[in-house]
């Protein structure tokens, strides 16, 4: 079996962004970019199911700009065995330099990867930590009719079966879903601890093969139906106050904010 | 509750007269479908959130009400639904054993069933574990792009939501085909408080037909169980206190001083990642990007140190108060009120001098 893996390049979450003053996005230049934590989970736990003996091939798919190549050498250096860029940047409907890919088109790209490589499991994380959107997993598996596992804090794999079972963390607690592979799982923060990687595998990551595929290749047309009018700051807290005692603290609570 | 008797009235202008002045102003006719969520025959208040959301969409919503599940249950939720909100019109009630659990397979067909007839300009779900599984699944099912998290609906098609953590926020106008899919921020959209017997004619309540219910995608995932912590505190999302404990009370022992304060405070307890991580408290008690957005009139932190995903899920509080014993942590450059001292010191002299709650 193979493991489909998509990772996105995000902005660092470390990184305390700046909303442009022309009001039409984030500030992208100059500023460190990285594997999207939950992704990063999300190839960690497909490495962990190869180890286990359970899949054969690990593929780390990612689609974007030129530079998603480096997320992709990231993944190959923690131990995917080959990987797949979707180029946007050379589409030849080039209205502007990037093409912004929103998740319906992700997932529709996505789904043409899987029916060319024929994963059984495919592993996203359940949001990217820049559009906070909490969609693709779903849009792809409602694409591919699979079955879903979102928010997954735990995945164990049958193999005789050809079922996972799988944690998922909800609102009320933990949620327990048997899901008949082939099936689409995105990752919650607490599914694993990515593994870094090392400077062999780094090394050896260089040799390994990413495959370059263009929009027009996919024959996946993209038109988005969703605008983006403005990005502002969010409004500013008022400054507040540092009060010196417990006695002040609970005086100002009943008699200033009314509120015990 | 002012804007609910306009709804209402609006609604019966409407039926009486043929062309109502508002309609014809409005280039299309906006009705929403509401994904609904019930528990114990009551329908949750998220779902209300969504009901109070879809009215800010068009003053001349017609709002229909989806729920599922089988059993008396369902049946008990559908009367309680049809009478619980004046703006609700219709409550639409599919009973079937596919749809005893929540699963998002038999949802999202579910939906796109119910759009195939009903042809709905908008469909909202709240933002919960639910409404995040199951509205994108039906949005690609209907080839739409939802949008996640709306905090504020100012047109039809033109909705905010935050981005980044909450650092930023986007302004999105939806130019593709209906319906347009939304799930909401509860916290965002708050509901008058409404006594259930405030509308004497409840809506109508009809059966979905599932003849043509396609089944081939059903039988691929099957429902075990939810494990779940019993407690008797009052919901973390919809909370009027909120108590959180971070890194800083260093023990799962040490939290029970922060359930104590909450019960004084008739507070739900809350955490940060990095609590829940070192196992202080199960994760459903997260706050954050990745955990529950809350919005409470009083957040209180104790031993929080305040970082970017951790602000994402309370910055929208009414007031915040901070006790952090480091005065530079960034906690204290949202705070309303900062306390630089021990939490092991503070905790013990709230617990003594705030006032017994009534």
């Amino acid at each position: 079996m193979k493991i489909m893996v998509a990772v996105k390049r995000v902005i660092d979450y470390a990184v305390k962004i700046r909303v442009k003053s022309d009001k039409t996005g984030v500030e992208m230049n100059n500023v460190k970019m990285s594997m999207n934590p939950f992704c990063e989970i999300a190839l960690e736990e497909a490495l962990r199911i190869k180890e286990a003996g359970f899949a054969t091939e690990v593929i780390a798919v990612s689609m974007g700009p030129s530079q998603c190549i480096d997320t992709l050498r990231t993944g190959l250096a923690m131990g995917a065995d080959r990987a797949i860029h979707v180029d946007t940047s050379t589409s030849s409907s080039s209205s502007s330099a990037t093409t912004t890919l929103n998740p319906l088109s992700v997932a529709k790209l996505l789904k043409k990867l899987v029916d060319l490589e024929k994963p059984g499991l495919l592993i996203l994380g359940k949001q990217a930590i820049d559009d906070d959107c909490n969609q693709t997993g779903q849009m792809v598996a409602g694409l591919l009719k699979w079955p879903q596992g979102t928010f997954a804090s735990k995945v164990i794999l049958d193999k005789e079966k050809q079922v996972a079972t799988v944690e998922r963390e909800v609102d009320g607690g933990l949620e327990t879903l048997c899901l008949d592979l082939p099936a689409v799982i995105t990752t919650d923060l607490r599914l694993n601890q990515p593994r870094y990687a090392t400077l062999p595998n780094i090394m050896k990551a260089k040799s390994k093969v990413i495959k370059k595929v263009t929009l027009e290749e996919l024959g996946v047309e993209i038109k988005p139906d969703l605008e983006i009018v403005q990005v502002t700051e969010p409004p500013k807290r008022k400054a507040g106050v540092i009060v010196s005692s417990v006695d002040e603290l609970i005086d100002k609570l009943k008699n200033e904010a009314h509120v015990i | 509750m002012a804007s609910l008797m306009i709804l209402k009235s609006l609604k019966k202008q409407r039926s009486f007269s043929s062309l109502s002045p508002i309609t014809s102003s409005i280039s299309r006719f906006v009705s929403t479908l509401i994904l609904g969520e019930h528990e114990g025959g009551q329908l949750k208040q998220s779902s209300l959130c969504a009901v109070a959301a879809a009215g800010a969409i068009s003053a001349d919503n017609s709002i229909s009400l989806l729920l599922a599940g089988s059993g008396p249950s369902l049946q008990q939720a559908a009367s309680h639904a049809a009478s619980i909100h004046p703006s609700i019109s219709q409550v639409l009630v599919a009973d079937s054993d596919k749809l005893s659990h929540p699963l998002a397979e038999p949802w999202a067909e579910l939906v796109r069933l119910v759009q195939q007839k009903g042809r709905y300009s908008h469909i909202i779900a709240a933002s919960s574990s639910f409404g995040k599984n199951t509205l994108p699944r039906a949005a690609a099912l209907l080839d739409v792009s939802p949008i996640t998290d709306v905090i504020e609906i100012s047109g039809p098609q033109l909705f905010v939501r935050p981005i980044y953590a909450g650092n930023a926020l986007s302004t999105v106008r939806y130019t593709g085909v209906d319906p347009c899919l939304l799930t909401i921020r509860s916290t965002s959209f708050p509901v008058p408080h409404i006594s259930s017997d405030s509308k004497s004619d409840a809506a109508p309540v009809s059966q979905v037909d599932l003849s043509t219910f396609s089944e081939d995608i059903l039988d691929k995932s099957r429902y075990l169980k939810l494990t779940s912590q019993d407690t008797e505190r009052p919901d973390l999302g919809s909370a009027r206190i909120v108590v959180t404990g971070g890194r800083g009370l260093k023990s799962a022992e040490n939290f029970k001083l922060m359930e104590k304060l909450a019960e004084k405070l008739g507070a739900a307890v809350g955490a940060t990642r990095a609590a829940v991580d070192a196992g202080f408290v199960p994760n459903e008690l997260q706050v954050g990007q990745t955990g529950k957005i809350v919005a409470p009139e009083l957040y209180m932190a104790f031993g929080v140190s305040g970082a970017i995903q951790h602000l994402a899920g309370m910055r929208d509080s009414k007031v915040i108060v901070a006790v952090n014993k480091d005065a530079d942590s960034p906690i204290f450059q949202v705070a309303d009120y900062g306390l630089v001292a021990d939490l092991f010191d503070v905790i013990p002299e709230l617990l003594e001098k705030l006032p017994e709650k009534k």
